[in-house]
């Protein structure tokens, strides 16, 4: 199976997806003569031309309402978000138009939008380009929320999320855009909804989503390696719709439950979680639900330092320790 | 590049402009004449039972009326095609009317009733009807407009005839998200006529008092667009020819436009607006009793003799009746059940033997 990057498996679902399907349009800041101000979209203008990949002007409010507006009619527009963190300016078109216009038309009108960029700190830009908005935006019922952690699931769910008539937020990490991965050449679909097992075990479920559950094989291994304790390593891959079964079944083994994720920690997907674990698997339980997030503030400049507010192998590995005390 | 689509405006009267006279209006038989009186005689009689309604406790959070500016939304709809397309804000009951939809099905929602238009999931705010081309009744002031922008866009994109019409309020002028949507549709070229319904307040703030700038329309040069003022909104055939006008310009030519139509409306914002401490009683006595929408063409009709008083009695009559039915049928109707309150959330939940996802989509 061919090796490619996560930036990759990112383009080749949008070339494929275009190729299949004439309403696909992709949009977004610098996404086409630019090459894509992170080159997600590198080669398409040249491939597609530019009614299939076009340039807006940096407008979120205006060109993802516009999005929306073309969806309505069928158009697919797939609109990238330089930083996702730009997301709050068109928050009303977002949560407001597209999260709402198929319930208040009682089911006439739908929107079949993916709003696509990177959601994640430590690259050093600061806190008004470090949001992690997951569970904001799966606070809302109307759009799905998908975040893969690696090459293939990019791919998988991307696919998935153009075809889907429902508007999915997807949100992906500039950390990530060069990790490789074997990923399948042509049609490959990864269903919204569905966890992965990343790695089986028997002694704790480390859950989570995005880079950091990546993060959290590495502190696997130091369990594994140090104390011979064998965790499972639980990858979300979408938070809403969410795959709860995998969840409880992987909790229902263990009796031991950590979450990892990058975001902060109030009302995170984490708390969610842990909520479900106490309300659906509370029996098989032999100690707290633990979480690990960023360290709780906005996100700091100062490089050294950002790494350390973000979750780290160290930190998952002492926190999986606290779980299992 | 950017011109006023009628330049000789300020000179109209003095040049003798008269719309009954212009191309559009010219050819009206007595049949289209006598629809555009009863159509906005539907829209009166309508908001008067909806306000009955509400202060007869049946519906709930806000009504804002039409009342004042039926002219408005009939002589723009009644000018558009069966490929054009309409998207407005709160105040959408005209716009309703004036595509089609029925007294029932609007009341129906007004009263939140599972056989309103949306089901009893929108409300008065939330109306749509997309079969007609109408895309909302949406409640965030100036929200619609980028959506708008994005009907044009589609209809470009897709290769379809057809331009949108994009109602908003003198209210929403100030809203970033307008100003987003004048720059994408003028930057590209795109089918879509931005209606200002000018009625001189956004909810208790007049005009003076929030928009700086000679007039609303004119903001359009500054993006390079065409615009134009319907000083005469009150004049059902003068918004005929100007929206007509516009809409030319976007079918042929593919180019928005900007269009403020000079309206007023006599109810508060909405219902819950005592409208008692931002204007007077007199300044709308004196819209009503010169200028009013109903009147004004009701005159105009009857010197032509296309309207009789027979046939004013009638239309009346038959309005009244229509919305006392629609009344009649809201109550009689059932209310959404509580399991109605999670479907057409996704369309995926709603068509399960379709759906490709798995896991939980509700929470509860």
């Amino acid at each position: 199976m061919p090796v490619i990057t996560y930036r990759e498996a990112l383009r080749h679902a949008m070339d494929e997806e275009l190729a299949r399907d004439p309403n696909v349009v992709i949009m977004g800041e610098e996404v086409a003569q630019f090459n894509g101000a992170y080159k997600i979209t590198e080669g398409l203008l040249a491939k597609y031309g530019p009614k299939r990949i076009v340039d807006t002007p940096i407008s979120e409010a205006g060109f993802i309402g516009m999005g929306l507006g073309a969806s309505m009619l069928g158009v697919r527009p797939v609109m990238e978000l330089m930083f996702f963190s730009f997301y709050s300016v068109a928050f009303d078109q977002i949560f407001n138009n597209a999260a709402n216009v198929r319930y208040m038309s009682g089911g006439l009108i739908n929107c079949p939008i993916v709003l696509r960029g990177p959601a994640n700190g430590g690259t050093n830009v600061g806190a008004t380009h470090s949001h992690t908005p997951e569970s904001i935006a799966a606070y809302h019922p109307g759009v799905k929320v998908v975040v893969p952690s690696t090459p293939v699931d990019a791919k998988g769910l991307l696919k998935s999320a153009i075809r889907d008539n429902d508007p999915v937020i997807f949100l992906e990490n500039t950390l990530l855009y060069g990790e490789s991965g074997e990923v399948p050449d042509g049609e490959h679909l990864v269903p919204l909804g569905s966890a992965n097992i990343l790695r089986h075990g028997k002694d704790i479920s480390i859950i989570g989503h995005g880079r950091t559950i990546q993060l959290a094989l590495k502190a696997a291994d130091l369990l594994k390696e140090k104390q011979n304790i064998h965790a499972e390593v639980v990858d979300l891959r979408s938070i809403r719709p969410l795959d709860e079964e995998t969840i409880l079944a992987s909790v229902r083994k263990t009796n031991r439950a950590l979450y990892v994720e990058e975001a902060k920690p109030f009302c995170s997907v984490g708390a969610m979680v842990a909520c479900l674990i106490q309300e659906k698997a509370f029996d098989h339980l032999d100690g707290p639900v633990k979480r690990l997030n960023s360290i709780d503030a906005p996100a700091i400049y100062s490089p050294p330092i950002e790494k350390l507010q973000l979750p780290t192998v160290d930190r998952i590995y002492q926190a999986a320790l606290d779980t299992l005390k | 590049m950017s011109k006023k689509l009628s330049p000789a405006k300020k000179s109209d009267e003095a040049a003798g402009y008269n719309a009954r006279q212009a191309h559009i209006n010219a050819r009206l038989g007595n049949d289209e004449l006598i629809a555009l009186y009863r159509d906005m005689m539907r829209i009166r009689r309508f908001e008067e039972r909806c306000l009955r309604s509400y202060q007869q406790g049946k519906i709930g959070g806000f009504l804002h009326l039409y009342i004042g500016q039926e002219s408005v939304a009939i002589g723009c709809v009644s000018v558009m095609g069966d490929d054009d397309h309409i998207i407005t804000a709160y105040r959408d009951h005209g716009h309703g009317l004036a595509v089609g939809m029925g007294m029932n099905e609007m009341m129906a929602e007004n009263y939140g009733k599972y056989t309103g238009c949306s089901k009893g999931k929108g409300g008065s705010m939330h109306y749509f009807d997309p079969s007609r081309n109408f895309w909302g009744g949406h409640g965030i002031v100036g929200g619609q407009i980028p959506l708008g922008v994005g009907l044009a866009y589609g209809l470009k994109y897709q290769g379809r005839k057809g331009a949108c019409l994009a109602f908003m309020g003198d209210g929403a002028v100030n809203q970033g998200a307008v100003h987003e949507s004048y720059n994408l549709a003028a930057l590209w070229s795109l089918p879509v006529i931005f209606v200002i319904e000018n009625n001189g307040y956004s909810m208790g703030t007049s005009q003076e008092r929030s928009s700086a700038g000679p007039s609303l329309a004119q903001r359009a040069e500054g993006y390079g667009m065409n615009w134009d003022i319907v000083e005469n909104g009150h004049d059902v055939l003068e918004v005929r020819d100007k929206v007509s006008q516009a809409l030319k310009l976007a079918h042929e030519k593919s180019l928005p436009s900007i269009l403020e139509i000079r309206t007023y409306r006599y109810r508060g914002h909405s219902v819950a607006d005592p409208d008692t401490t931002y204007r007077h009683k007199n300044e709308i006595e004196e819209y009503k009793s010169t200028k009013d929408p109903l009147m004004v063409f009701q005159k105009a009709m009857l010197a032509e003799k296309v309207l009789t008083e027979e046939i004013i009695a009638k239309i009346d009559e038959s309005a009244r009746a229509e919305a006392e039915t629609s009344a009649q049928f809201a109550e009689a109707s059932p209310y959404p059940t509580v399991e109605d309150v999670q479907k057409d959330v996704y369309w995926e939940a709603d068509n399960p033997a379709d759906r490709k996802s798995q896991g939980t989509l509700f929470f509860n």
